[in-house]
């Protein structure tokens, strides 16, 4: 049974994380390698490319996908009993922007995913405790969400680029978790 | 299961707009499966998977014509697809982990030539019947 949160309340990360560790063996506790998944050079330069053109839609993009998301797999709501998520909402429109940001910033470090979204990684594994199914959705949204935005870009081959690197993104977001 | 009225006229509505191109689509759908799911590929070891193969073409076409068969058949999905779903659970034995690939992928491949009708609600609608015609397929997938 998922302990509710309170809106505002953030239990302070640190705390969490050292506590968790002392739960961890110290193998365990030291930096793991995040997915076993890595990119080719092809894939590297598809992916740096579509994120030219997506970095100024950032906005656009990120809404869209969170609508999708609500729309499509409605149990995805159950995390954000605080938000307003009808369509033109603030809430949907800043928490869109802030997922896309986090892709960018793990495109910026496409070498060193893991140290890149550390703290994201720490705040889904002891915070917020998303299932793991829902990256999938998100994921896929954000694939539809590119697809009818770039239509000319997302071939076949940049499609399974960004699906390579969106695992990658969801497997460091995912990998503290147990 | 049955579909919601409103996700029944959203996908009729979208097929009537697909009209002959719906083999274009689908085989689209099974090249990006390939591409982005290169194990999906081990069920078709016969054909000649490169791009513009005329197998690929003809398979996707067979895809597509299941597919409108299901459209025009909301009601009893079950019954419509059961020839089918003895072909992929006896026969053909495919994991049904494919289905949800590849209408992962033919999703990708209708927002990028019909952006202005994906809307969110319809994709929402688009993903319920695939589901239902993945669960007609493969009742034990869920």
């Amino acid at each position: 049974m998922r302990r509710p949160r309170r809106r505002g309340v953030v239990t302070p990360l640190v705390a969490h994380s050292q506590e968790m560790d002392k739960e961890r063996s110290p193998a365990q506790s030291s930096s793991r390698s995040a997915a076993t998944i890595s990119l080719t050079r092809t894939e590297r330069t598809i992916i740096v490319s579509l994120w030219s053109k997506i970095s100024t839609q950032v906005d656009v993009i990120g809404t869209k996908t969170l609508e999708r998301l609500f729309s499509c797999y409605p149990q995805a709501k159950t995390y954000f009993p605080h938000f307003d998520l009808h369509t033109g909402s603030a809430q949907l429109r800043a928490h869109g922007s802030r997922v896309l940001a986090a892709v960018g910033d793990a495109e910026k470090s496409i070498d060193n995913v893991t140290s890149a979204l550390s703290k994201l990684s720490e705040l889904h594994a002891y915070v917020l405790r998303v299932d793991p199914v829902n990256f999938k959705f998100l994921s896929h949204c954000l694939l539809v969400t590119l697809a009818s935005h770039f239509p000319a870009d997302f071939t076949a081959d940049a499609h399974a680029a960004w699906d390579k690197f969106l695992s990658i993104v969801s497997g460091v977001l995912t990998e503290k978790y147990r | 299961m049955v579909l919601a009225p409103a996700d029944r006229a959203a996908v009729l509505a979208l097929w009537r707009k697909l009209g002959t191109n719906v083999g274009i689509y689908t085989t689209e759908a099974l090249e990006r499966t390939f591409v982005a799911f290169p194990s999906s590929k081990t069920y078709f070891l016969h054909l000649n998977l490169s791009p513009g193969s005329a197998q690929v073409t003809a398979h996707g076409q067979k895809v597509a014509d299941a597919l409108s068969l299901a459209v025009n058949h909301l009601d009893d999905l079950p019954g419509t697809l059961s020839y089918l779903r003895e072909l992929h659970t006896h026969k053909l034995r495919v994991d049904p982990v494919f289905f949800k690939l590849l209408c992962h992928c033919l999703l990708v491949t209708l927002a990028r030539h019909y952006p202005g009708d994906f809307s969110p609600n319809m994709h929402a609608s688009l993903v319920k019947f695939l589901n239902h015609v993945i669960s007609a397929l493969a009742p034990s997938s869920g």
